[in-house]
């Protein structure tokens, strides 16, 4: 019996040995074994002696693997790899250093920069904004593009406007005068096109035979408003990260307004990248931002009821043209936050409506193309004049937010009460329904409006694209073009013989003629 | 996201313009656990606000053991009050695409008519009226953007033995590169694509990859990535539901979604890209 039991028990020793041989076998790939990955993965087990550590094996087991391989690579030196975040961190760094100005009392007096830790403030309990942190960064990059910029007499943080590859943050700023570098430029542009035109034309005329011109003549130009006034009231500064620099944006103009409604894009985040839409916008994705920014200006900005007044003393006389300036007035005693939630007459637009045109206040360009066709002193009797178009007439300025349309059966304007808790110390917040993500809030005498969003309007059910012009018409099918079949031999043989048939009897007839002529004589 | 991180990860997604107020983060705080404690859930989100034309929408998302099926949907108005949703099935999904248009009022027993026309074969007309209540639109609307945008962080959840999809705890973020790209990203839902090939599956493990990657998406570019918060935290937006926000800070376990938005899914992508 012993006998037996020794040698089973030898046997399952060997058996053991033979599996042991088996687990310490090396593999030919990783040239490690179970065994003692076994005793390295149960090492680790009682190094850190993870909770329920049966479910988590295989994790551990894959990182003893991966220390194992980890390992063998360290005689490698790092590659020296420095990191977006760590160069954005060395431009913020910038923000935060101080400066050691003399002046620093007389700006104390009159800052362009706004109160900006209390604005954050009422942002947040509006349940807009974009991140203390993140606020803060941006409040610094406002006070470095004040400095930076000391012709800007006002500044205030416009909003934010998503992008799909970066984001752009919005300065607005009033400026102490305004530059006209701009306007000569497109002026030279436009002199130049003509030139190029003009040559063109030349080189048309020496061949012998000219390609046929186009009669196409393209509507006229809006004018652009004059900086200081209308969609150009203020000047916008962007940028992509506080820190980075900041980017003045171009004037807008009433063509790029008037696409602007049409289209429907996405901003990429790459100020001179181009707008691929139908119809084409004019120009690229700046002057873009730079007319929704206007759009949404114009549509958003609103301000408690009595907080401006327009200036009364010119009265009756200017009534025709719009007004487009107002003063703070001194008298306002502010509105209560109940009353204001409550009604929406207590909010009044304070900036002016965008026209049809693509312009604050309208322009006349019938008048216009009268004068040009004196200049050019080429009479085109053929195109008839048309009639006098109508003016167009927006809301005035500081009307109360009740008289927006509705639109979509969906009111414009969502009011709340900041804190449902504690109201009698809330703000009351403006929500915009026509603009997502366009805010406002009010308190006593202190108000603010901001914008983060995709920049783009609520369209309601569904946007659907202009569909392109009409086909030009053919040329008019007549006998001469049309397309007749050849006639046969015997066709024109019958032909020609009616033709002899007429000729003789013609001779005959002159012959007559002439006889009786000749009788008469 | 979870409520357990909401304190931090409201700050991360906070670049999309939406914050929650201090009272009503406070008042999460509290209701969120009670909520956890009376439905007995393994944990809860705060899923995201959906904006009414009168009130808004608080919602928040109760999960159980198998973290992709069985979910539970409540809302609330003042982040106190939870009431449950029901659940979006195939009838009442066919019901609310029909009949709901428009905003979200923010009157949960407001209910959205729709006379539809069916022309018959022979030439006549036949009238349905479709109606749903705004609790239903709702529900379905939260089920479409869990389907069509949620969205976790590859290795994240691994499905067991069992089948059972699970957090997995020994993960720990993605790596800088990882993070840069949109591979990297899932959908978490039941999964629909079929893996294109079998070569192409082979680099694949099936504990963690059951899920559909987001590079996959029609059309191509109907997600913006971008790194915020001083260029530390991988953020996510989605373009087809606008208010969808995903956040990760790379090499951490920390991730999680918001929608705060409409409810309404863009359906002029096509023209905006």
């Amino acid at each position: 019996m012993d006998g037996q039991r020794d040698s089973s028990s030898e046997r399952r020793l060997q058996s053991a040995a033979v599996f042991k041989a088996f687990l310490s076998k090396n593999s030919t790939k990783s040239n490690t074994n179970l065994y003692d990955h076994l005793t390295r993965l149960l090492l680790k087990v009682i190094d850190e002696q993870p909770h329920n550590a049966v479910d988590v094996i295989e994790d551990l087991s894959y990182a003893v693997k991966q220390d194992l391989f980890e390992d063998r690579q360290s005689n490698l030196r790092d590659l020296p790899q420095t990191t977006a975040a760590e160069l954005l961190a060395e431009k913020q760094r910038l923000l935060f250093t101080q400066q050691e100005d003399a002046e620093q009392e007389d700006e104390l007096a009159e800052t362009p920069l706004p109160n900006v830790s209390e604005i954050g403030f009422y942002l947040e309990q509006a349940g807009v904004g974009m991140g203390r942190e993140e606020l803060q960064r941006v409040f610094l990059a406002l006070k470095q593009l004040v400095e930076s910029q000391p012709v800007i007499q006002r500044c205030r943080l416009w909003g934010k406007i998503l992008g799909t590859q970066s984001n752009y943050i919005v300065a607005e700023a009033e400026c102490k005068e305004w530059e006209d570098e701009e306007e000569e430029k497109i002026g030279d542009e436009a002199a130049e096109e003509e030139e190029r035109e003009a040559e063109t034309r030349e080189g048309d005329e020496n061949e012998i035979d000219p390609l046929p011109q186009s009669t196409y003549k393209p509507p006229p130009l809006v004018p652009k408003e004059a900086m200081g006034t209308g969609a150009n009231k203020f000047v916008y500064y962007v940028c992509k990260e506080p820190g980075l620099p900041w980017v003045k944006l171009p004037s807008v103009s009433p063509a790029q307004i008037t696409v602007a409604r049409q289209i429907r894009k996405f901003f990429s985040g790459r100020l001179d990248s181009p707008v691929n839409s139908y119809p084409p916008f004019p120009g690229n994705e700046g002057n873009y931002l730079r007319a929704q920014i206007a759009r949404i200006s114009a549509g958003t900005q609103v301000s408690p009821q009595g907080f401006f007044q327009t200036g009364e003393e010119e009265g009756d006389e200017e009534d025709e043209a719009p007004r487009d300036s107002y003063d703070v007035n001194p008298d306002f005693e502010g509105i209560s936050v109940a009353e204001m939630v409550e009604s929406l007459s207590t909010w009044v637009h304070h900036i002016q409506h965008i026209l049809q045109q693509g312009r604050c206040t309208w322009v006349n360009l019938a008048v216009k193309r009268e004068e040009d066709q004196n200049e050019d002193g080429e009479a085109e009797e053929t195109e008839e004049e048309p009639d006098e178009p109508e003016q167009e007439v927006g809301p005035p300025l500081l009307t109360p937010l009740s008289q927006d349309a509705e639109i979509f059966n969906t009111p414009p304007w969502t009011t709340k009460m900041s804190s449902t808790l504690t109201s009698q110390h809330a703000a009351a917040v403006l929500r915009s329904n026509l603009w997502p993500g366009a805010y406002a809030y009010a308190c006593g005498k202190k108000f603010e409006n901001i914008y983060v969003g995709w920049g783009l309007k609520d369209v309601g059910e569904g946007y659907s694209p202009p569909l392109p012009p009409l086909p030009q018409k053919e040329y008019p099918s007549g006998p001469e073009i049309t397309e007749a079949q050849d006639p046969s031999v015997e066709e024109e043989q019958v032909l020609e013989e009616a033709l002899d048939e007429q000729e003789a009897e013609q001779e005959e007839l002159d012959d007559t003629d002439e006889g009786e002529l000749l009788d008469d004589d | 996201m979870d409520s357990q991180t909401l304190y931090f990860s409201l700050e991360l997604v906070a670049g999309s313009g939406h914050i929650l107020n201090i009272e009503q983060r406070t008042a999460l705080q509290t209701s969120l656990m009670i909520l956890r404690k009376n439905y007995k859930f393994g944990r809860v989100l705060f899923w995201g606000k959906i904006l009414g034309l009168k009130e808004d929408y608080f919602i928040a998302q109760g999960r159980g053991e198998d973290e992709l099926k069985d979910k539970k949907n409540l809302y609330s108005f003042n982040c106190m009050d939870w009431f449950l949703l029901p659940p979006a099935t195939n009838c009442l999904i066919n019901e609310v695409s029909k009949a709901a248009r428009g905003r979200f009022i923010g009157d949960p027993s407001h209910v959205y008519e729709r006379v539809l026309r069916i022309h018959l074969e022979d030439d006549e007309e036949h009238e349905e009226v479709v109606k749903v209540s705004e609790e239903n639109r709702l529900a379905v609307t939260i089920h479409w953007i869990d389907e069509e945008a949620s969205v976790v962080p590859r290795g994240a959840f691994i499905k067991n033995p069992h089948g059972i999809v699970q957090m997995n705890r020994s993960f720990c973020g993605l790596s800088d590169s990882e993070a840069r790209k949109l591979d990297s990203f899932l959908h978490f839902r039941e999964p629909r694509n079929q893996k294109e090939s079998i070569l192409g599956m082979c680099e694949l493990n099936q504990t963690i990859d059951f899920l559909d990657v987001l590079s996959d998406d029609i059309p191509k570019g109907s997600w913006s990535l971008q790194f915020e918060c001083a260029r530390k935290v991988c953020v996510l937006r989605s373009l087809l539901w606008l208010g969808l926000t995903f956040y990760h800070v790379p090499v951490t376990p920390h991730n999680g979604y918001i929608y705060i938005g409409n409810g309404y899914r863009n359906l002029d992508l096509n023209f905006m890209l």
